[in-house]
């Protein structure tokens, strides 16, 4: 592990707090300086990120660009901050939302400016923050941050009807799992201190601990509720239509694009990797709740009026993918779900955007007020039809690269899983090309959508970055999947060797128990991974 | 001859100089119309300021005084600091207060000073008639005021109602005392700790003890002794419900901890049984009660019953760092729990007539700091990061997680997600709603702005770095492990 000089992670992850200090001082009225402002910083951790990526070197597995300092010594809280190839890619893509959400709300936002761009920069830092935290308390705080700003933002410009249930619903959801998650951290920390002597929250500290198999099966529970509700897994999905319904665009889009990733990026940066033993016992199960999502949410959106429901749906299935691949545990399933963690980001981010758009135009949502929007608006027509087929996973777009590896590497453990996931393909077909028929084909029947206008200058600007990511992962994937192969079999080797070692621990000790028997050669005795 | 005890008045210097000052105010006060409430103030603010830096000898100490009555040791210091923190801030957020309601009444800091002083006695007590004395000293002072306020009829009940019921806990109190001198022979602590340390206890201790903790958690007002505290929370005046909540609660329980981990500490695991059903209660009823409340007031109060429940766990765990939790948790209260009762006496403006939560609707557009403030003490409240609410969770869940109680811990955690709820109905109505009519202009005195920031600073300071300040916690406790 290399210690960096320079603290560029700090930089990036603090930089929108810079934001919002600077935004303090500007005049509430004059909402075109502030957007400015906050374009400008968003901008700035953008390049700054990219810095990183310069820094990063692809061919280890090591955290990098390290930073530690004490933080409370006495309890072993270190403010600790690391990449490696699995969160490199998720800055990079919370890094570059950042300036398309502001540029996206330049128009759509007219009350509360001030207000409603220091949220978002807020956020900005919270979501950075879980994504580079090496030590678990820094990591539940960031965590736990990224509550108040999305809670505002859903509650505050939120759609009239319905955002406060919404909101009031996003939190409670979240903090129920979180704090179960808690109450798991402090279990763990205290566990592994009493058996090593130190204390410490230092996650690379206690991926090496091995936790006996009883507590790892409780503790697993805890990262699991608070991770699956963020993901969301069927059942626990219910939150989501609701948030993203009332969200505003942009909250959707951060939410969507960023935010879930939080659950699936805890799996597998702190659930799998703590819990190997608990969270393969678990997998078949996770894997059959997966594969229950992908249909569930493929059958749900089919039948949604509203678009943005729809869309919203439609994330409960792809991140049933993203869970598949994860719970696979074999090297393609793992970087499949990762590739499709920054493709679900981008393709439905960018729907939500598309969402927007219309919605501004029209005040609708509802599929039924659409049709023949083709002809009245080509680019948006080309824009939209882009997305779609990325989010249906058309091979030569992002969405098929992610999908087909998950697939590939469940099929390898789980073949029926795989079979049934990918009819989940076919129905998300259905209900993305169905939808985008009756909004964009066809005569237009709706008076009012003949004078629409077509796209803005800014409008294109805020989908261009996005669909150059989206071509470019699904034309030229190894750009994307080279600097995370290493960690990634890192990742996997570490979850066998751990996983080895506790059963290892435990029968150790069950022989000391019986004091019987001769002593088995313990690696002998280590039951291979099915892969 | 009578011997002469010895007396030496420095250790107990802070609590004379809080005495010295409420008398002088009285004294003056008597002499003047105009401007006492000010002139009272600054006295009283004086007062503080040196019984603070009379205060600072005691934290390397660690001796007794008056032939072991009185305890001069790190934990005094810690809590006379803490107590001299919130009468400082509760003067400062009561002067504009006073001034509304203009009746010139300078007793109330008299009285004030002199319930900060009985306090001060409570912390510092090795022996339960030092307790008691401290007790009804602070106790009586806060019946007067909180029926203070001449017009008020919710006043009037409020002090009634915490008199009555008030005076049964001292008598409890009083009677589980005398019941434990009639088994040890003694009141002071340190005989009453040999006493249970020599071997089984007649059954007169015990109940002693039951009767004792029965006086301490109607002080903390945990369930199910905290009937009053809603009523009169509502009732009293509102930067004294403020102090109420913090300053009282802090005193029983410094009290509490002493007379439990030092006199009685051979009867932990009786006592701990009884703690852990009254602090399961506690959460529960507390944050579920304060779900369904409409007055801001009776709802913090709900707040701060739950919160008894959540300090009750570090006494549970029963180890350094369980008690080094209360005393942080204690700290972070004080600050957050001030600072919100300063807003709510703001908002509540003249006569009390806003202190409904749909008074706030609308806060955030009409004074986007003010809001920003009470947003940060309400998440400070629900223990959300980075707040100093956070780490005092953090510190006491640790610890009863530490000592095997898990599912207390749990359950903790359960309730406080439910508290999240009526928290953030607070800043929902301040955010995202609109108020029906446009209220009146808010009154804001250099006083409250100075209290209200440093409370906040607090919060967040505390928050953010609280090593220095678990550590003072962790050497203040040091006297008990």
């Amino acid at each position: 592990m290399e210690t960096s000089s320079f603290p560029i992670l700090s930089f990036i992850t603090l930089a929108p707090l810079i934001g919002v200090l600077i935004l303090l001082f500007v005049n509430r009225g004059s909402h075109e300086a502030l957007r400015r402002v906050a374009m400008m910083i968003m901008l700035a951790d953008f390049v700054l990120s990219l810095v990183a990526y310069a820094l990063f070197d692809p061919t280890t597995a090591t955290m990098q660009l390290v930073e530690n300092h004490v933080w409370v010594r006495d309890w072993g809280i270190s403010y600790k901050l690391g990449i490696d190839g699995i969160s490199l890619f998720l800055v990079l893509l919370t890094t570059l939302l950042g300036p398309i959400v502001i540029l996206a709300s330049w128009k759509d936002i007219k009350h509360r400016v001030k207000e409603f761009l220091i949220c978002l920069l807020f956020l900005q830092t919270g979501m950075l923050g879980v994504f580079v935290a090496l030590d678990l308390f820094l990591f539940y705080v960031f965590w736990e941050i990224m509550l108040i700003p999305m809670y505002l933002l859903i509650g505050v410009w939120g759609n009239p009807a319905r955002r406060l249930y919404a909101a009031i619903k996003f939190v409670l959801y979240t903090i129920v799992g979180s704090l179960l998650m808690l109450i798991a951290i402090l279990a763990l920390y205290l566990m592994a201190g009493e058996a090593s002597g130190t204390y410490t929250f230092d996650l690379l500290k206690l991926y090496a601990f091995p936790v006996p198999l009883q507590a790892q099966f409780w503790m697993f529970l805890a990262f699991f509720l608070a991770f699956a509700i963020k993901v969301p897994m069927f059942p626990f999905h219910t939150w989501l239509p609701d948030a993203h319904t009332e969200a505003p665009t942009v909250g959707s889009v951060v939410l969507a694009a960023v935010l879930l990733k939080m659950g699936t990026y805890g799996f597998i940066r702190f659930a799998i990797p703590l819990f190997p033993n608990a969270a393969m016992d678990a997998a078949w199960w996770i894997c059959l709740l997966a594969v229950i999502g992908i249909i569930y949410g493929a059958w749900v959106a089919m039948v949604q009026v509203d678009v943005k429901r729809l869309v919203a749906f439609s994330s409960v299935s792809h991140l049933g993918f993203v869970m598949l691949g994860m719970f696979a545990l074999t090297a393609q399933g793992v970087e499949g779900s990762i590739i499709q963690m920054i493709n679900h980001g981008l393709s439905t981010g960018a729907l939500f955007l598309i969402v927007g758009m219309i919605y501004e135009r029209r005040h609708t949502r509802l599929i039924e007020d659409f049709g023949g929007l083709s002809k009245v608006m080509p680019v948006f027509a080309v824009f939209f039809m882009i997305f779609t087929l990325s989010s249906i996973g058309l091979p030569g777009l992002n969405g098929f690269v992610g999908e087909f590896l998950i697939l590939l590497g469940t099929f390898r453990v789980y073949p029926w899983y795989a079979v049934f996931a990918a009819s989940g393909v076919i129905f998300a077909a259905v209900y993305m090309l169905w939808m985008f028929q009756r909004v964009m084909f066809g005569e237009v029947t709706n008076p009012k959508n003949v004078g629409l206008k077509d796209l803005c200058a800014r409008e294109v600007w805020v989908l261009m970055p996005i669909l150059v990511f989206v071509v470019w992962i699904g034309v030229y994937p190894n750009t994307f999947l080279k600097p995370m192969e290493p960690s990634v079999k890192n990742f996997i080797q570490h979850v066998e060797k751990k996983r080895a070692l506790v059963l290892d621990v435990e029968r150790a000790k069950k022989q000391a128990a019986s004091e019987a028997g001769p002593v088995l050669a313990s690696s002998a005795q280590t039951p291979s991974v099915d892969r | 001859m009578i011997p002469v005890p010895e007396v030496n008045l420095g250790g107990i210097l802070p609590a004379l100089i809080l005495c010295v000052a409420g008398l002088v105010v009285m004294t003056v006060c008597l002499f003047f119309r105009k401007g006492v409430i000010s002139f009272a103030a600054i006295v009283s603010l004086l007062g503080i300021f040196l019984a603070v830096v009379a205060n600072s000898p005691l934290r390397f100490l660690n001796k007794t005084a008056f032939t072991g009555l009185i305890a001069l040791d790190g934990y005094t210091w810690f809590f006379n600091l803490l107590i001299l923190l919130a009468a400082g801030i509760t003067v400062l957020t009561s002067v504009r207060y006073l001034g509304d309601e203009g009746h010139g009444l300078y007793e109330y800091f008299v009285l004030l000073l002199f319930a900060s002083a009985g306090m001060m006695f409570m912390v510092s007590a090795k022996h339960l008639l030092v307790v008691f004395v401290g007790l009804e000293t602070l106790s009586i002072s806060i019946y007067v005021l909180s029926g203070i306020l001449p017009g008020s009829a919710k006043s009037k009940e409020a002090a009634l109602k915490y008199l009555i019921l008030g005076g049964f806990s001292s008598a409890i109190f009083l009677y589980g005392a005398a019941l434990l001198y009639g088994a040890a022979g003694s009141l002071s602590l340190a005989a009453l700790k040999t006493y249970f340390q020599a071997g089984t206890p007649q059954l007169m201790g015990t109940v002693g003890m039951g009767l004792l903790l029965v006086g301490f958690t109607f002080k903390v007002a945990a369930v199910p002794f905290h009937m009053w505290t809603p009523d009169v929370y509502e009732g009293a005046p509102t930067p004294l419900t403020g102090f109420m909540s913090v300053g009282v609660k802090a005193a029983a329980f410094a009290a509490f901890v002493r007379v439990f981990f030092d006199g009685l500490v051979s009867l932990q695991v009786s006592w701990t049984h009884i703690l852990w059903v009254l602090a399961v209660l506690t959460m529960i009823l507390g944050n579920l009660a304060a779900l369904v409340q409409e007055n801001i007031k009776r709802m913090l109060a709900y707040s701060s019953i739950a919160h008894a429940g959540y300090i009750l766990m570090g006494m549970i765990a029963g180890t350094a760092m369980g008690t080094q939790g209360i005393l942080y948790y204690l700290l972070a209260y004080t600050f957050t729990n001030l600072g919100a009762f300063g807003v709510v006496a703001l908002v509540g403006r003249k006569g009390e007539a806003n202190v409904y939560l749909d008074d706030y609707r609308g806060l955030a557009k009409a004074h986007p700091l003010l809001a920003l403030v009470m947003a940060i003490f309400l998440f400070s409240l629900a223990g959300i990061p980075p707040t100093a609410g956070f780490v005092g969770k953090f510190t006491i869940f640790s610890a009863a997680i530490k000592s095997g109680y898990l599912w207390l811990a749990i359950i903790g955690v359960l309730t406080s997600a439910a508290s999240v709820f009526y928290y953030f109905r607070v800043v929902m109505k301040m955010y995202m709603e609109a108020p029906d009519t446009e209220p009146a202009g808010l009154q804001f005195s250099p006083a409250m702005v100075m209290a209200l920031g440093i409370a906040v600073t607090g919060v967040l300071y505390i928050g953010i770095f609280p090593t220095t300040y678990l550590n003072l916690a962790l050497q203040s406790v040091k006297p008990f492990f």
